[in-house]
């Protein structure tokens, strides 16, 4: 590059690479001094979700599922993460297990506690929907469809290995057994969903958590002591 | 646009409001005003996020004015817009995740807002920074005006409450395509039927005066 040209090009290079370095600055500045609020804000938010999908849960403790069907406390481990709920004695309550499908708009996370005591599933949240504000948001907020999980049947059958009976999303006020769900009108497609997922991942997880029972317990009373 | 000469610092904040609000008048960033004014809460944060960056970008702008190149300006504009964005980004999801789910992508998109640059090459470029620091926040307070005014009106009918407050009897059905994306437009359009009436007929009031004078 020839004088003039590297002359005029030297306020460029100041004008952008200085922005650019300040502002980078200030992005990482900014990232550091809120990154811990932010980060117990989400795990606030899964503590809530956890104890409202678990009723009369007061601790919790975070597993991981590895691919080989073992429980392990070691959350570094890779695997698959759930959470296990205790009483204030250390008793289980529960475990609250992430799954997620694809509803009318798009992907439903939901978070849903498994009591391996009842065999049921005892609540559910929404942890991530972009249902229709109105319509699809009732699977959220509807109470007569939340009471549908109160104690909704996931129990297995003699193998221990699948469910006696599949969760089934029925017509609106059709239920008639315990393992069906009351659908939503106008909140079809987000309601059968719902449905869908949790059939899906109890399919999978329930039998897991039964074998697994008495190690999870465990956790919980060494919590507790 | 056309460049509006004007003075005084107070007139430079309030020219955002009425005059050239950038909503109902100059009809700019309607994707946010669009999206994100379903409730009048999600609209409130919405235009405080906008005008704590346009106020910010404008200082920053009008500061570096001399220093920055004719070549690479919008280069520059665009990185100090977007840093300002981010900051707002992590500052609201240490605040509230759920408000931060609520605004979702939209908090990121305010670096494409067409009234930020425009602000920033129309104003702040060619001002010192009290008053362009002083435009950012008219403009942003018009902003958040005009999408409080479209956010209370969407919540009231498709919902029945304000703010999240239930105001209606139990007995209102709301009206579930005022929060769709189609009650954005509809209230828009009322708006600035309104907005324009007004205008016109405040027009026609002065017109008589101004021809006596003559």
């Amino acid at each position: 590059m020839n004088g003039p040209d590297s002359e005029r090009a030297w306020p460029m290079y100041r004008a952008l690479v200085g922005v650019g370095m300040a502002c980078g600055l200030l992005i990482a500045i900014v990232f550091a001094g809120t990154r811990p609020a932010i980060e117990q804000n989400r795990a606030e938010a899964l503590e809530r979700a956890v104890f409202a999908v678990l009723p009369g849960a007061e601790r919790r403790v975070t597993l991981i599922l590895t691919a080989d069907g073992r429980v392990t406390p070691d959350v570094e481990a890779p695997g698959e993460r759930f959470d296990a709920a205790f009483d204030a004695d250390g008793n289980l309550i529960g475990a609250a297990i992430e799954a997620s499908g694809m509803g009318y708009a798009d992907t439903i996370t939901l978070l849903y506690g498994y009591s391996p005591a009842s065999e049921t599933i005892t609540g559910f949240r929404v942890l991530a929907s972009r249902e229709t504000p109105g319509l699809g948001d009732k699977i959220e907020k509807d109470p007569a469809f939340l009471a549908n999980f109160e104690a909704l049947d996931v129990s297995l059958d003699e193998t221990g290995m699948s469910l006696r009976n599949a969760i089934e999303t029925v017509k609106p006020r059709a239920k008639s057994e315990p393992w069906q769900i009351d659908g939503i009108t106008g909140a079809t497609i987000s309601s059968d969903a719902v449905g869908e997922i949790l059939t899906r991942s109890t399919a999978r997880w329930v039998p897991l958590i039964v074998e697994n029972r008495d190690e999870i317990a465990a956790r919980g009373r060494d919590e507790a002591r | 646009m056309k460049p509006v000469e004007t003075t005084s610092p107070t007139d430079e904040f309030v020219k955002g409001l009425w005059r050239e609000n950038p909503v109902f008048v100059q009809v700019l960033g309607m994707c946010p005003v669009l999206a994100v004014s379903n409730t009048a809460i999600n609209a409130l944060a919405m235009g405080l996020a906008t005008t704590f960056v346009m106020c910010m970008s404008n200082t920053l702008v009008a500061v570096l004015r001399h220093a920055i190149p004719r070549q690479v300006r919008i280069a520059t504009y665009i990185l100090i817009i977007a840093t300002f964005v981010t900051v707002v980004d992590y500052t609201i999801e240490a605040i509230s995740l759920d408000l931060h789910r609520a605004l979702g992508a939209f908090i990121s998109l305010i670096v494409v807002n067409c009234l930020i640059l425009g602000r920033a090459e129309a104003f702040a470029s060619r001002h010192g920074a009290g008053i362009a620091m002083l435009d950012g926040l008219g403009m942003g307070a018009g902003f958040t005006l005009a999408l409080v005014c479209l956010g209370g009106v969407r919540e009231l009918l498709g919902s029945g409450s304000l703010f999240g407050v239930a105001v209606l009897p139990a007995g209102f059905e709301p009206w579930i395509v005022m929060i769709l994306p189609g009650g954005g437009f509809f209230t828009l359009a009322a708006w600035l039927l309104l907005i324009n009436y007004l205008k016109q007929r405040r027009q026609a009031d002065a017109e008589p005066v101004r021809e006596a004078l003559q």
